[in-house]
């Protein structure tokens, strides 16, 4: 019983692990690249205007669809790896 | 065939096609009715989130929106898809291991407290509501331009094939619709899109045709868009914002509502595994982000062909902007689609300086020095979409599937929003509280009155739209970012939250969020009965009342802790069930018990 639940508590301490990283890459697109960084990356000319512009119109969308398809990847192996899929 | 035959032909054969996957998919419990029998496809689910999610604003406004803003305007871009980042981690696989039916069902059964169900039911209601008539009033709208009916009389068509479909089939119905509305929608938004884009820079893919050359001037498309329309006293389209922080509370605020909205969640519980969840969030985001990928393209490539319509000078490369604006279009050569849009009266003209020419430019610069006497010409933002096929010249049949798509954006939304509302007061409201003994067939009966009436009552107000009609889509959002997200949340990342920490946290966040809204748009939206002006100088701290259902989320978060930790520890029992939502092992099919 113990151990079950020590195997648990990993798992769950995994997902927060990997939610973690999955959320910091998410606020770094949007609210850093396309927002509040916007202004350091204005020389990095991406077709007629700059990288944040095109994180705010398009490269944030982007890099969510992958996270997401990256988290659920990851939590299948998870499950797996700790056993408690379905 | 004429333009009136064809566009009649495509909504035809589209509703056709809706009543005919709704007589296939006829619901026989209510677990089909609310959770579509829980075997749907992860991708199919994917689509049907998908259109369930992009409602007339999406389809219609949001372009339009962007034409207008910008930069500035990529709020609603990364806003509205971000959410689902949020969904896929912080909340639809452990709801779905959870296995129930209903958003206030989880609610009350996670914090022990039938208040803490009644407060979600009346946040679903509110914010459902607020936002179907959004839609209804939509579907009004392309009613009355392609089908030469007045709008009510196209609100009862609609109201008609919703019915048929939403309250025979419930969410398995709705599900299928969905999506066959998704291809519908989607196919009518991106043919225009990728013609346009074909046109103005040679590349066949919208998003690409973004950062391409413009073909008739040799510059980049963007480039060529800030020269035009700051030659007309416009802001440069790409120029950065000043005010940044509310430009990220908007843009979280957004995200939090989305991952908030209870019609969203809902469609999570109808897979049949924890992981399936997982996947159809991405999926979900994949189709989204087909026209949400486009829309900026559309946008920016709109606005061009606006202004080089109206200052042919401007197309091509150009030496002298002055003079390319001295030479605009007379009124009596406007084309087609302009003369089209004026008898709706999304556009206007007005000849200020009596020269018989149009003249288009921001209304808030002078331009005397060119003769002009103010800016003639008012276009609604919210005609880009729709007018797109016309304004590149393409054939009737294009015409005919915006109207289509247009109405199967706002028609799935609706379905979406009005099964939410009738699973709360039949499931939450009549089964949870007042009726717990009734049958299974007394509650699918009871789930498709209360569908009807609902109905009933969101065509009658997409008919007569409150004047506040516009700004419900805040209160929407601020409601579902402040109260429900939230708890939602920490119910499953927290075993210390107890029922009065979430009771709390949610009155909070929601009065809070309310009286922010209220203060600068006036008390329940009643003009004049605001206590402050609704304008930056007057904002706390520059934060718009669009942007402060991020706030109201924080507070919502900090009251339920403080209160959580003053207060006595969850039961076993609780602390046991949030345990268990965490491990996908064990889930069954959702279940009502």
């Amino acid at each position: 019983m113990s151990q079950e639940k020590a195997n648990a508590e990993a798992y769950w301490k995994a997902n927060l692990r990997l939610i973690t990283g999955c959320l910091i890459v998410w606020a770094l697109v949007s609210y850093g690249f396309a927002i509040l960084l916007r202004p350091l990356l204005a020389g990095i000319p991406v077709g007629g205007t700059d990288l944040g512009f095109w994180f705010a119109q398009q490269g944030s969308i982007l890099v969510f669809i992958g996270l997401i398809f990256f988290y659920a990847w990851k939590m299948n192996r998870l499950d797996k790896q700790f056993e408690l899929g379905e | 065939m004429s333009q009136f035959a064809i566009n009649v032909l495509f909504v035809g054969a589209s509703f056709a096609l809706y009543i005919g996957i709704a007589i296939w998919a006829k619901a026989g419990s209510t677990k089909d009715f609310y959770v579509a029998g829980g075997g749907v496809h992860p991708v199919t689910n994917g689509m049907a989130i998908g259109a369930d999610w992009m409602s007339a604003a999406s389809f219609i406004s949001m372009a339009g929106l962007i034409a207008a803003g910008g930069y500035a305007n990529s709020t609603f871009l990364m806003g509205w898809t971000g959410g689902y980042v949020l969904l896929a981690m912080l909340l639809a696989p452990y709801l779905r291991k959870f296995g129930k039916f209903t958003v206030p069902e989880f609610i009350g059964d996670r914090f022990y407290s039938k208040t803490a169900r009644m407060v979600a039911v009346v946040c679903l209601i509110v914010a459902s509501v607020t936002y179907v008539i959004g839609q209804m009033a939509g579907a009004g709208v392309a009613f009355s331009r392609f089908l030469e009916v007045d709008a009510t009389t196209g609100l009862i068509i609609a109201a008609v094939v919703v019915f048929f479909y939403s309250v025979l089939g419930g969410m398995k119905g709705i599900t299928y619709t969905q999506v066959a509305q998704y291809i519908v929608l989607i196919i009518a938004y991106t043919i225009p899109a990728v013609f346009i884009s074909l046109e103005l820079t040679g590349n066949p893919v919208p998003p690409l045709g973004l950062f391409s050359d413009h073909s008739a001037s040799g510059e980049p498309l963007l480039a060529k868009l800030n020269e035009v329309v700051t030659a007309l006293g416009f802001n440069a389209y790409t120029a950065m914002v000043d005010n940044k922080l509310n430009m990220v509370l908007f843009t979280l605020s957004l995200m939090i509502g989305t991952a908030g909205l209870p019609h969203v969640i809902m469609r999570f519980f109808t897979v049949p595994k924890v992981a399936d969840a997982r996947w159809s969030a991405g999926w979900a985001l994949v189709f989204i982000g087909l026209l949400y990928l486009t829309a900026p393209a559309v946008a920016s490539m709109a606005r061009l062909n606006l202004v080089t319509t109206i200052y042919p000078d401007m197309a091509g490369q150009v030496e002298n902007y002055d003079a390319a604006a001295e030479n605009s279009i007379a009124y009596a050569d406007r084309p087609n689609w302009i003369r089209t849009w004026e008898e709706t009266g999304l556009i206007t003209f007005q000849d200020k300086n009596d020269d018989g020419k149009i003249e288009f430019y921001n209304p808030a610069a002078d331009f005397s020095d060119r003769g002009w006497a103010g800016n003639e010409l008012q276009v609604n933002n919210d005609i880009l979409v729709l007018a797109n096929p016309e304004i590149a010249n393409l054939p009737g049949w294009v015409v005919g599937l915006i109207a289509a798509g247009g109405l199967a954006a706002a028609l799935s939304t609706a379905a979406g929003l009005l099964l939410a509302i009738s699973s709360a007061i039949s499931h939450d409201l009549i089964k949870g509280a007042i009726n717990p003994r009734i049958t299974e067939r007394g509650e699918l009966m009871a789930a498709r009155i209360s569908m009807s009436v609902a109905i009933v009552v969101a065509t009658y107000l997409g008919a007569n739209p409150p004047g506040f009609a516009a700004q419900v889509v805040a209160l929407a959002f601020g409601i579902a970012a402040a109260s429900l997200f939230p708890v939602l949340m920490m119910g499953i990342f927290s075993t210390r939250v107890n029922n009065k920490g979430a009771i709390a946290g949610m009155l909070a966040g929601l009065i809070f969020t309310l009286v922010y809204i209220f203060v600068y748009k006036g008390w329940f939206f009643i003009p004049g009965t605001n206590n402050l002006p609704d304008t930056v100088d007057h904002w706390v701290l520059g934060i718009s009342p669009l942007s402060i259902g991020a706030v109201g989320a924080v507070i919502n978060f900090a009251v339920a802790y403080l209160v959580s930790n003053a207060t006595e520890e969850p039961p076993q029992e609780i602390q046991d069930l949030v345990q268990s939502v965490r491990y996908p092992k064990g889930a069954g099919g959702a279940v009502d018990h």
